[in-house]
């Protein structure tokens, strides 16, 4: 008897797992920030494809960028019954209210790229990536790649006091910590932007004997390194070869450069932060197995031989 | 013709003594400041640089110069940039030849302009209030015109006037030399800047003593318009791309700062472009110096903070009447122009 019983709850599970008829009924609300950067138009793109593959019938709602929107969407999606709500929130403050109303009707909200300040029982978890890792990561492909070579390292900032350009120094400087060949001779702020990143780049090479007292540039994302490589090859330089770039994000344009052996690698900020989020869901309303508070994205490391090209062609429609 | 001369060097004597100040602190921490070298076809040096990334805002000066003399503001300079980088790469990407690409985007910058006087002069909106329709709406427009990514572009044309050289100066340098040379040429060598002038000084006595006001107005942000729209080629050009959230971001302010560190006053009246350019090479010139010295980036913004207020404070009337009490006799003929 025991025996049939589980045969029978095995079948029933399997049966919940391979029919999508299951996921079919299932609904969620997602409110976006807006189209503030390609990353987050590629964001956007990943959580309607992950939705459509698993069959859930998504609610986008687009913020543009004031939080009174999100708050409006997240009430919408509360009246409309919505099996779940994804929202990434444009600040991190003033949530409460709206989390507690949908904490009173049963609705999981998962928070998407950015986190809040409220107390992690009202909403069911966040999925992230870790700033300070992606640093480390970047930080640890140099290590290794200088191999106990002397090498003097120029970093180009993001915008001063934002927490990726804190988070992302930080992870870095930890990586070279007791690293005593490598260090780090000048750093300076590009504003994630290409302009910045060559106009800081132009005079770091002016400032280091025309480029050749500097073996390697970290910028904290991958357009600053884009403008850089432009002013590298400006001075009569290699970029890649004479001076090693390294950056974090991998949007399109840096495959293009490590393709033609200008950047040499790049850890990715995933888009996609819906299918962990859509994981930890259907995770949930199979057997009720709530997720942890965070769950960490993967911060993946791309380098010249991960064929770039390849790469660069499957990101090139995801709208960055 | 000596005596204009004259009235230019004492006009400009601020600027300049500003400038070299600056450039010697500069030297100061970074050594090698002066140093030359001729590479890739061009000069290559620190002072080249100055010149070469201050050409966006020195753009936007001329324009900006000619619009605040008539006692207007455009603040809509730096969104205009980026729609006029957007349409440039966007045509480039579409494989339209060099000089198609560029009309359109001068002609954008243009229109934006006209639209600009259209609401000051006809309308008679204030013109800070008309031109921040722009500022605010202008980017959405660059990125419809971008669709959200930063659109880049091969065309090897286009890429030469953010990054070729001409007579061994970059581009840019060139463009806005020649630009400013010719604009003040312009309305110094006829009565243009004067009407202007007029307009800024008392606009109602100016149009009841017929000159036709709105005319002057519109041509004045049409001006204004295409430096805009130069700038933002040269801006897109430089990192082969147009990035409609960034290109030309908070440029409008930099560029009424180097009118009033020229010495052009806000409320209108007497302009030098001269001056404004002076003052564009200055600000470009502590940026430059900070990125130099190797500070932490946390202080970038309050030395430059002091270095202006220092120099305003050094240009403001009252410490020129005092330091004119002092040296009385070198103040005969202090022709202001």
């Amino acid at each position: 008897m025991k025996f049939v019983n589980a045969l029978a709850s095995a079948t029933v599970l399997a049966a919940c797992f391979l029919s999508p008829v299951n996921a079919a009924d299932l609904t969620v609300g997602f409110s976006q920030i807006g189209s503030e950067s390609g990353w987050r138009a590629a964001e956007t793109t990943l959580t309607k494809q992950q939705a459509e593959k698993r069959g859930i019938d998504l609610k986008f709602a687009d913020a543009q960028q004031k939080q009174e929107n999100q708050i409006k969407a997240l009430r919408s999606f509360i009246a409309q019954g919505v099996d779940a709500i994804l929202v990434a929130p444009v600040v991190a403050t003033g949530w409460d209210e709206v989390l507690q109303e949908a904490k009173d009707a049963e609705i999981p909200v998962i928070l998407l790229d950015r986190t809040v300040d409220s107390k992690d029982d009202l909403y069911m978890t966040a999925v992230t990536s870790d700033l300070v890792h992606e640093g480390n990561v970047a930080g640890k492909w140099l290590v290794d790649t200088v191999a106990g070579k002397p090498c003097n390292v120029v970093e180009l900032q993001g915008t001063t006091g934002s927490s990726p350009a804190i988070d992302r120094k930080k992870g870095f400087e930890e990586a070279l910590a007791g690293k005593d060949n490598l260090k780090i001779i000048r750093s300076q702020t590009g504003d994630f932007t290409r302009t910045k990143g060559k106009e800081v780049m132009e005079s770091f090479l002016k400032a280091e004997d025309g480029g050749k007292n500097i073996c390697a540039l970290y910028a904290h994302n991958d357009d600053m390194a884009v403008g850089a490589i432009q002013a590298i090859k400006e001075a009569g330089l290699k970029p890649g070869t004479d001076i090693l770039v390294v950056s974090i994000d991998a949007v399109p344009d840096i495959f293009q450069a490590m393709a033609a052996g200008e950047a040499n690698a790049t850890v990715e900020l995933t888009p996609n932060m819906a299918g962990p989020a859509f994981d930890a869901l259907e995770a949930f309303r199979k057997d009720g197995t709530l997720p942890k508070k965070w769950i960490q994205t993967e911060s993946k490391l791309y380098t010249q031989a991960d064929d770039p090209k390849k790469v660069y062609e499957e990101k090139k429609g995801l709208g960055y | 013709m000596i005596r204009t001369v004259q009235q230019l060097a004492l006009r400009l004597l601020p600027q300049v003594i500003a400038l070299a100040i600056v450039l010697a602190m500069i030297a100061a921490v970074f050594p090698g400041f002066f140093s030359f070298s001729f590479q890739n076809g061009r000069l290559y040096g620190s002072i080249i640089d100055i010149l070469n990334r201050g050409a966006p805002v020195a753009l936007l000066a001329i324009g900006m110069t000619v619009v605040i003399a008539t006692k207007g503001i455009d603040l809509s300079v730096g969104a205009v940039m980026a729609i006029c980088g957007a349409v440039a790469a966007a045509s480039a990407t579409h494989g339209n030849p060099l000089v198609v690409t560029l009309a359109l985007a001068l002609a954008t910058g243009i229109v934006c302009g006209i639209w600009n006087g259209f609401l000051v002069a006809v309308l008679d909106i204030q013109p800070i209030i008309a031109t921040l329709v722009l500022m605010v709406a202008g980017r959405g427009i660059a990125q419809l015109v971008t669709e959200g990514a930063i659109l880049t572009f091969n065309d090897e044309g286009l890429i030469f006037i953010g990054g070729g050289a001409f007579g061994g100066l970059p581009m840019p340098v060139v463009i806005w030399i020649v630009f400013g040379i010719a604009i003040t040429a312009l309305v110094r060598r006829t009565a243009l800047g004067m009407l202007i002038e007029a307009i800024g000084i008392n606009r109602r006595a100016s149009t009841l003593s017929g000159i036709q006001t709105p005319v002057l107005l519109i041509a004045a942000y049409t001006l204004s318009g295409l430096c805009a729209a130069i700038a933002g080629v040269i801006a897109a050009a430089d990192i082969r791309g147009a990035d409609a959230n960034n290109a030309g971001l908070w440029l409008e302010l930099d560029a009424i700062l180097a009118v009033v560190v020229g010495g052009t006053s806000l409320l209108g009246g007497r302009f030098s472009i001269a001056a404004s350019l002076l003052g564009a090479m200055i600000i470009q010139a502590i940026n430059t110096g900070i990125l130099l010295s190797g500070f932490p980036p946390e202080f970038n913004l309050i030395i430059k903070a002091v270095i202006i207020v220092v120099i305003l404070v050094v240009q403001s009337p009252k410490i020129r009447t005092i330091s004119s009490f002092f040296a009385r006799p070198a103040r005969q003929n202090g022709g202001e122009r």
